[in-house]
């Protein structure tokens, strides 16, 4: 057993022994001292077995620039001597020295600029450390860094032409209707969003307009977006009511495996003489706003339940005539679940964004998005869908084309 | 502006534009514009990726050339109205200034070049100082020392636009910006020849060059004073690549003469 006293001998013959020279010249590091322009005056022994130089080599001969690769040398000059120079210190640094050999050593380098009582700069201290291992690690790290950052891109790529199939590419042009959309997926848009819309004919003055949102986002919330917007467009042609339409995409959705669910209103809209009867369906799904000159923006239609979830769904039907400037806005909850700190955009600054843009259907859904994303500050927390449909406030002048779509029933 | 513009000096003095290299930013005249101010209007600027420039501002294709850059120093003359210019270009802002010469004859009376390069890059009896690989490694010795930034780093550094001094807690962002524009940069700059542009500026010229500077070599200062029409050479005594970090008195001196002659 050591004694304390023992122990305490050791201890200071070592002090002893590591007296300031020795400290300096075999310390665990590489030190080097230079002039002020670089030239190396000074430099310690684990530097030189590092590096394989003798003394003779490098004091008064070399300047520090001179041990570095030639890259290296660029960026010396280019950001660490301006550092250096301009903040006194640089820390970590990191650059390859070249030693007697050839072989490239790479170090991290910790430098301080020595001045006099004047300020003028007088002497560099430069710590190297020995950073082989370290640098291999860092450069699997940056490979695997570069790597992730062109997975993400792909999926991004990927995740931007899937949402391209889930949404009509251009809406039809409907003769006597006025019909815009607008869609704003959440954040940067690197995900697939869940919302969708589809605007399509059935037969002359015959349309058939559907909004929805399935719940969640990404590949598995597309599948139910494209399983809910191809089972709509083949149900049409020959179911006619929207709440039979929504109880069979309610069985499809269900028999499908898949846990999520959506929320959809569906409209059949039929050109009547002069204007447009509209019957609509609401799965789960927020009301539409009614538009009409004179009155505020009110909701209508029936709730119904959501779509994929209950097999005893309900849904009922809801019809009224839209007249000459009269609208329907129909919006998923992104629009009044836009948040700003603990605030919701809500149903009132809806409206009242819907009552500010009514003039046309292009200026409801540019307006009220612009609105929606104003009050998140650009960068929507959850995807925006909007679809707006409105009669022409003027008669239309192509009273021809008026006639060929005569109202089918 | 994108380019974080400074002007001091006096007003309705000669006009003094400078223009920072590749690495840092405006503030790499700290120690040589003041001396300017009594008897010219100053303007100092970043590049765009640099400094307090705008980094939103950044669009790889525009500053994929030194044109790009060069349209930028054109943009700021024309914004502020400045004519009669003496403008000033340190390291890769000499060949922009040159560019930037012949697309507005006239527009600088004249033009002080530091450590200027009109190719970095040896090709044949041309020795520039570097061979293609080096500039591989630079690239690589960006990337290893740009491992610090992350990308929550990026707002505090533009947010850092105005800087009346550089002090402790600010240092951070001085000679760092956003890899990727710091790479581009690297690429541009030393991957650029515009040798056959030098006989072609007419201006009155200046180049300072440095006795041991490894990245615009006494060679390549040569060269440039040999090819261009209206030049002077005057060797400075100062070694490396910076003589208006590390010897700002005789930087000044030498262009104070040029410009008073």
């Amino acid at each position: 057993m050591v004694s304390r006293e023992a122990a305490n001998e050791a201890f200071y013959r070592a002090l002893l022994d590591d007296d300031p020279e020795k400290l300096y010249e075999q310390a665990p590091c590489g030190y080097l001292s230079t002039t002020p322009d670089g030239s190396i005056v000074k430099v310690n022994t684990t530097f030189l077995t590092w590096t394989g130089y003798s003394r003779e080599d490098l004091v008064g001969v070399r300047s520090f620039v001179d041990l570095l690769t030639p890259g290296g040398r660029i960026y010396h000059e280019t950001h660490y001597a301006p550092m250096l120079r301009m903040q006194g210190t640089v820390r970590e640094i990191a650059l390859e020295i070249v030693a007697s050999d050839g072989r490239r050593l790479p170090v991290l380098l910790n430098a301080a600029l020595g001045r006099d009582p004047d300020g003028n700069p007088v002497a560099v201290r430069v710590a190297v450390f020995d950073a082989s291992e370290r640098r291999e690690y860092e450069r699997e790290l940056l490979r695997t860094k570069q790597r992730a950052e062109v997975s993400e891109a792909r999926a991004t790529a990927l995740a931007r032409t899937l949402q391209q199939t889930l949404i009509p590419p251009a809406l039809p042009a409907i003769p006597d209707l006025e019909v815009a959309a607008v869609y704003r997926p959440a954040g940067t848009g690197a995900e697939v969003g869940g919302d969708f819309y589809d605007v399509f004919q059935i037969g002359t003055g015959d349309w058939v307009v559907a909004l929805g949102d399935v719940c969640g986002k990404g590949a598995e919330a597309a599948v139910v977006t494209a399983l809910a917007r191809y089972t709509l467009r083949a149900i049409a042609v020959r179911v006619s009511d929207p709440s039979q339409m929504l109880h069979e995409l309610n069985d499809a959705v269900l028999r499908h495996d898949t846990e999520r669910y959506c929320t959809v209103a569906l409209l059949r809209l039929r050109q009547s003489n002069d204007g447009w009867t509209v019957t609509m369906s609401l799965g789960g799904h927020p009301s539409p706003l009614l538009v009409r000159a004179g009155h505020p923006p009110t909701g209508w239609g029936e709730p119904g339940s959501l779509v994929g979830v209950f097999e005893s769904a309900t849904y009922a039907d809801s019809a009224l005539r839209l007249d000459h400037g009269d609208a329907l806005l129909l919006y998923t909850d992104g629009v009044t679940e836009g948040r700003r700190g603990n605030e919701f955009f809500g149903e009132d600054r809806l409206r009242l964004s819907v009552t500010a843009h009514a003039g046309s259907a292009t200026s409801l859904t540019d307006g009220v998005v612009a609105d929606v994303l104003e009050f998140q500050n650009g960068m929507p927390r959850d995807d925006i869908a909007l679809v707006a449909l409105r009669v022409p406030t003027a008669a239309v002048p192509l009273t021809a084309s008026r006639e060929r779509y005569s109202p089918t029933s | 502006m994108r380019n974080n513009v400074k002007v001091s000096g006096r007003a309705g003095g000669q006009v003094m534009l400078f223009a920072h290299g590749f690495g840092c930013d405006q503030n790499m005249w700290r120690f040589v514009a003041p001396a300017f101010e009594d008897d010219f209007r100053v303007v100092t600027f970043d590049h765009v990726g640099a400094g307090g420039s705008d980094l939103a501002s950044y669009d790889p294709q525009r500053y994929s050339t030194l044109q790009g850059y060069a349209d930028d120093v054109l943009e700021i003359c024309r914004k502020l109205d400045l004519r009669d210019v003496v403008f000033v270009g340190h390291s890769v802002s000499a060949m922009i200034g040159l560019l930037a010469d012949l697309a507005a004859p006239g527009l600088f009376a004249k033009q002080v070049l530091i450590g200027p390069s009109p190719r970095y890059i040896n090709d044949g009896t041309y020795v520039g100082g570097f061979e293609p690989e080096d500039i591989d490694e630079l690239l690589e010795s960006l990337d290893s020392n740009y491992l610090g930034w992350s990308s929550a780093m990026a707002p505090v550094i533009m947010g850092n636009s105005d800087r009346p001094e550089l002090g402790a807690e600010l240092t951070d962002s001085f000679c760092r910006t956003d890899p990727e524009i710091a790479r581009a940069f690297a690429r541009v700059t030393f991957t650029s020849d515009n040798r056959a542009d030098l006989a072609k500026v007419s201006t009155p010229t200046l180049v300072l060059q440095c006795t041991d500077d490894v990245i615009a070599p006494v060679a390549v200062g040569r060269y440039v004073h040999d090819h261009l029409p209206d030049s002077s050479l005057v060797m400075l005594t100062a070694s490396g690549h910076c003589p208006n970090l590390s010897a700002p008195a005789e930087t000044i001196d030498a262009i104070a003469e040029f410009v008073r002659s």
